[in-house]
């Protein structure tokens, strides 16, 4: 399922998870758009380093509006990232990637494992040891957490090569609600971090961006835009900005005004 | 004897593998499986011996974010 990277990947500043490089630093799911040639729209106008899948009973309402889905996958060609959206417990997490693994014949995997069904956040208290049994059977694993800096470093220490915190809840589109946990997670750890959930605008992740994050994970905030094409295209802008703002190293805020225009030679200064 | 296959009750002979209940079911690939909770690679699903109250997941590609 895995596609060749693409001939103009900037090497140089690529996002490298788990060793693999990539073009772009922007996730996409595929969940809730319109219809599929809007999401294959989206994909293409975004072209995004990975898309994100999932797993469903056959026979159920939900993979009998997806009989064409596979299709779509194999003509898009993107990387896909397979989620355990909707375990609740490690066992479900490990057998879902598990089956994942064998579908889309991928190491790579987004553990999701939850603890609440309101506000759909992370299961902290059980999702290390899940992990932990997911790296050492061979994942290569983006675990969705909160942005607790005790959780995110545990997580690493047990081997995950990447965390993805949350803005905010999986679909509300608040942008980040923790600043302050977010700045400090970059602060505080070495390793690769995506912002996952709860985006809502370009401007969200381009603010993630120049914190220093490595990427974002969205889905809801393009598929539920009136046009997703056109917000896929400004989400991909708008990451590109926050990358290039972070690298460039912007300015640091100050408390008094300081005037750009020279002062000196300013007409009928001290003239009465 | 009976198992369950994605939450629906079935009555398939004993001595029945994977396999038979996927036929049974129609499953169409692309498809993974879990019995009891349990991963089982399609390599297995021609041996694997199922049980009274089996439990069986057939699960296939969707969408998600």
């Amino acid at each position: 399922m895995t596609a060749p990277l693409p001939n103009n990947l900037n090497s140089a500043d690529a996002l490298v998870l788990y060793g693999e490089s990539f073009a772009s630093r922007l996730l996409l799911g595929t969940s809730r758009y319109p219809s599929p040639q809007v999401l294959e729209n989206a994909v293409q106008a975004s072209n995004p380093a990975m898309i994100t899948v999932s797993l469903r009973r056959q026979g159920s309402s939900t993979a009998e509006s997806h009989s064409g889905f596979w299709e779509l996958l194999k003509k898009m060609a993107v990387p896909v990232l397979p989620n355990t959206a909707g375990c609740h417990s490690p066992q479900e997490v490990i057998t879902t990637a598990q089956m994942a693994r064998e579908v889309f014949e991928t190491d790579w995997i987004k553990l999701e494992l939850i603890g609440d069904d309101y506000t759909l956040q992370p299961d902290t208290l059980r999702l290390v040891q899940t992990a932990e049994t997911l790296i050492k059977d061979g994942f290569k694993v983006l675990p969705y957490c909160t942005e607790d800096l005790i959780l995110c470093q545990r997580l690493v220490d047990i081997g995950c090569q990447a965390v993805m915190p949350w803005a905010a809840p999986i679909g509300t589109g608040q942008g980040p609600l923790n600043p302050y946990a977010l700045k400090l997670l970059r602060d505080r750890l070495k390793v690769p971090l995506l912002v996952d959930a709860g985006l809502g605008l370009p401007s969200h992740a381009c603010t993630v961006m120049e914190w220093g994050f490595d990427g974002v994970l969205l889905n809801t905030a393009v598929a539920l835009a009136e046009d997703p094409v056109v917000m896929a295209t400004a989400f991909t802008k708008a990451v590109d900005a926050g990358r290039a703002a972070y690298l460039s190293g912007a300015m640091k805020p100050q408390a008094s005004a300081q005037a750009s225009t020279p002062l000196v030679g300013t007409p009928f200064w001290h003239q009465s | 004897m009976r198992v369950i296959v994605n939450q629906v009750e079935h009555e398939v002979p004993s001595q029945s593998m994977i396999s038979d209940v996927l036929s049974l079911i129609d499953a169409r690939p692309p498809y993974a499986v879990a019995v009891n909770m349990n991963f089982v690679p399609k390599t297995d699903h021609a041996k694997h011996l199922l049980n009274e109250n089996d439990h069986i997941e057939v699960i296939t590609p969707v969408t998600g974010g």
